[in-house]
């Protein structure tokens, strides 16, 4: 078992990419000294440690950073693979299938959640919303597919236990209930995404997960902070 | 298992596609290569991947994986001779991180800079100097990114010794300087004369018509872009 001062995390609380390295931190149950870093300005750490991006979260393990959330998960896994339940599945099709659908949470479901709060006009608010809930449409989809294959009824993406995919797409929940919120829109419901809003609420009680994911009113809080800082900037 | 347990569909001219086509030829893995036309799509290509309608797909008996960074560490993972990625974790994170890195930061900017209008070239430029630069640093002192032997990282990159010097002819422009990135230019004889990848790349002049044609069609429309890098 790694030493808590060999691993440190550099995050903030509210970032989801923070969180999916604390869930797989916690899967694996390593000890480590979170860093909150709050950019006003930058931390030398943060900066020495990702030159390139300067962007949270990095892990540091035995002095050597690893940036970037979903990369900072998988080396999690490969490196405490002996230590509690793998993160990613046994089967090279099965990981395909995680790995690709994390990365459309990333690549496309994520920038459009992101775009509403800056969005230009009604048109383009409306625009991406149905952008998001299309989205969640295909992610519904793919959790009946991964759930209920084989005759099985699993809970989470990953099976009876949380996995890559369900930490990928679930640290994204606090910040699309604030979108809920903000927009008065329902993105998830028992009509629509049936099958995510049960694996929302098993997600989010999860031991790894329940202690470290931020409640929404703090992350609405917070959201509103940002608004007034950004519009007090431009 | 013979060839036709194995598809690939992909086009001639995709970078993402060739990634995938070098990797399987490095295993020795047999496959059936299906040529897609992306501006006329098949029904196939709909079925195949109907989140991003994009290729490559890649088809191997009943499963069927999309996006290219997933398809090779599927082939990396289910054909085990010749591995692309690392043992080491720490050196597997880095591999996934500039393979991520030069794909959403010089990939894009190149590509702008050669179709974008004055203003934006120049942004986007600097964008795609700059990540040279980085990367430049990575390849130093090695013959290729996987070491002795290509690996993970020289095949996510490997589009840059082909594809970056086409960009750079129809745009008119220099991005990979010989004398401000030496490191870099040794890297690209050393992968392009690769016998796995010598004989499997598109015809360049095939190529530079390619984009001269596209930078007319796209241009109006990436007018402002430089914002998104």
């Amino acid at each position: 078992m790694a030493k808590k001062s060999e691993v440190k995390l550099l995050g903030a609380w509210p970032s989801p990419f923070v969180l999916r390295a604390r869930i797989a931190l916690n899967i694996k149950s390593v000890d480590y000294e979170f860093l909150e870093e709050n950019f006003q300005p930058k931390s030398q750490l943060l900066v020495q440690s990702n030159p390139v991006y300067k962007k949270i979260p990095v892990l540091i393990h035995q002095d050597k950073p690893i940036c970037e959330s979903l990369i900072i998960v998988q080396y999690v896994d490969d490196v405490w693979s002996s230590d509690g339940p793998s993160i990613l599945p046994a089967d090279p099709y099965d990981r395909a299938v995680a790995r690709f659908w994390a990365t459309y949470v990333d690549d496309k479901l994520f920038p459009a959640m992101k775009s509403i709060a800056g969005a230009k006009g009604e048109e383009e608010r409306k625009r991406l919303i149905k952008e998001v809930e299309e989205g969640l449409a295909l992610l519904e989809d793919a959790f009946n597919k991964i759930t209920t294959k084989g005759n099985n009824n699993y809970l989470f993406f990953g099976g009876d236990q949380i996995g890559y995919l369900d930490i990928a797409f679930g640290s994204l929940l606090g910040w699309l209930r604030v979108t809920e919120i903000s927009n008065g829109v329902k993105l998830f419901d028992q009509v629509k995404t049936p099958g995510l809003v049960n694996w929302a609420e098993s997600f989010s009680s999860h031991g790894a997960v329940k202690d470290v994911m931020p409640q929404t009113h703090n992350l609405l809080e917070f959201a509103k902070t940002l608004m007034t800082k950004m519009a007090h900037t431009n | 298992m013979g060839s036709k347990d194995v598809k690939l569909v992909s086009f001639w001219v995709s970078p993402f596609g060739k990634r995938v086509e070098w990797a399987l030829k490095l295993k020795g893995v047999e496959y059936e290569y299906i040529e897609e036309d992306i501006y006329n799509k098949s029904n196939l290509l709909l079925e195949l991947n109907p989140v991003h309608k994009k290729v490559p797909v890649l088809v191997h008996g009943n499963k069927v994986i999309s996006e290219s960074f997933v398809i090779l560490e599927y082939i990396d993972e289910t054909w085990k001779q010749h591995p692309l990625l690392p043992q080491d974790p720490y050196q597997r994170a880095h591999a996934r991180f500039w393979a991520n890195f030069a794909e959403h930061k010089l990939l894009y900017a190149a590509f702008i800079a050669m179709v974008a209008s004055r203003d934006d070239t120049e942004k986007a430029l600097n964008v795609a100097r700059e990540s040279v630069e980085k990367i430049e640093q990575e390849i130093k002192g090695k013959k290729f990114f996987g070491g002795d032997n290509i690996g993970y990282l020289d095949i996510a990159l490997g589009w840059i010794s082909y594809w970056i010097p086409v960009y750079e002819e129809v745009g008119s422009m220099q991005i990979l300087d010989p004398l401000r990135f030496p490191a870099i230019n040794t890297w690209m004889n050393n992968f392009l004369n690769h016998p796995v990848i010598k004989d499997r790349l598109p015809h360049r002049d095939d190529m530079v018509v390619y984009f001269r044609d596209r930078k007319k069609i796209v241009s109006p429309a990436y007018h402002g872009l430089m914002k998104y890098l």
